[in-house]
């Protein structure tokens, strides 16, 4: 049962869930209707593939384990993904968590992480294990698209009006400082040794940073001096968001433990 | 989702469906550039499998024909019959035309 990938499995599960859960959360509310559909399509995206990692770490773990039960019936503090993707879709001084949603929060947030993800991928899609680099190279090319449409609409946002300029600087100083926890020591650092992949490693950071300052100076945006405070949403410690996000989430899996659909 | 003044360009899609077969319209979207027309297109026309390719073309280039021609237009071909291949006795070697 001892399985050395599984702390991984969850960590990049957990990532792919919550932030597929939060973007989900622009689902007929998004400035206009082929936006939503398009937010829409990249929470499929990241649903479908937790939903693989699940059931290959439901496999490892054995037992009664399923993909559901990973999902819908762990606690805050034993999910493993960045607090990045927990956030809500707006700025650190909004009253509420139900505090109307900003569409640059939301831009930034998957520029910052699709970056990532796409270089992580990128890397378990050649590791050791067969299994994890087949969803891997499944997930670079749903990754590809993520990226492209962030870069995107960040490069709008930055060289467009005052506003979607400010929105999108302001989106960028809140959440930069979250990214530093993609380079610190991972929780599943021996998890990622065990299939051969160094993932927070100096090269994938610097990759990242070419990726991200390109994008940046193309959208004239000012990239915040590195600093401030370092979550530790992958060593199981999260900001308040995610327990709202995962009540919400689980509470029908958990009002009918049983139910089928 | 309403419309205001400032609602971005209409964008007419067209699909390929599979290699070697033509690009059809499928329907339109509002984006802001080509670019976004693409994106859009690909998200909103081609997320169950409908597509191996795609165009956009800006709504406002295309240039149709006027509904009160109509008549005029199409009318005189109703008669004609004889521009329809369905006097020819097609043998049975040529299969499916």
């Amino acid at each position: 049962m001892d399985s050395p990938q599984l702390p991984l499995l969850l960590h990049l599960a957990d990532n792919c869930l919550v932030l597929g859960q939060r973007n989900a959360e622009w689902c007929g509310h998004a400035p206009v209707l082929e936006e939503d559909i398009a937010l829409a399509n990249h929470s499929l995206d990241l649903i479908g593939q937790s939903r693989l990692l699940y059931q290959y770490a439901a496999e490892l773990i054995g037992k009664s384990e399923t993909e559901d039960s990973l999902a819908y019936f762990r606690d805050a503090p034993a999910f493993r993904n960045f607090t990045l993707l927990e956030l809500p879709h707006h700025g650190p001084l909004a009253p509420s968590g139900s505090s109307s949603r900003d569409f640059a929060t939301t831009l930034v947030r998957n520029f910052l992480y699709s970056a990532w993800a796409l270089g992580t991928w990128t890397r378990l899609a050649k590791c050791g294990d067969a299994q994890l680099a087949a969803i891997a190279a499944k997930a670079v090319k749903e990754t590809l698209y993520h990226w492209q449409y962030a870069q995107d609409w960040v490069l709008r946002m930055g060289d467009g009006t005052t506003e979607s300029q400010l929105r999108a600087q302001t989106a960028l100083e809140h959440l930069m400082p979250f990214t530093q926890e993609f380079w610190m020591p991972l929780a599943h650092a021996e998890a990622a040794q065990s299939v051969g992949v160094m993932l927070s490693h100096a090269d994938a950071q610097a990759e990242w940073n070419v990726l991200i300052d390109e994008g940046l100076l193309q959208a004239c945006l000012k990239r915040p001096t590195q600093g401030g405070f370092v979550p530790s949403g992958n060593h199981g410690i999260h900001s308040e968001h995610l327990t709202y996000l995962l009540s919400e989430m689980q509470s029908l899996a958990r009002a009918h433990p049983r139910a089928v659909w | 989702m309403s419309s205001t003044p400032h609602e971005w360009p209409l964008w007419e899609v067209f699909v390929r469906s599979k290699q070697g077969l033509e690009h059809r319209h499928c329907g339109s979207l509002h984006a802001s550039d080509a670019k976004h027309a693409m994106q859009m297109a690909r998200d909103v026309y081609t997320r169950r499998q409908e597509g191996v390719s795609l165009w956009v073309v800006a709504s406002a280039n295309i240039h149709a024909s006027e509904p009160h021609d109509k008549a005029a237009l199409f009318d005189p071909a109703g008669d004609k019959i004889y521009r329809h291949p369905s006097f020819y006795v097609i043998p049975d070697e040529v299969g499916h035309m």
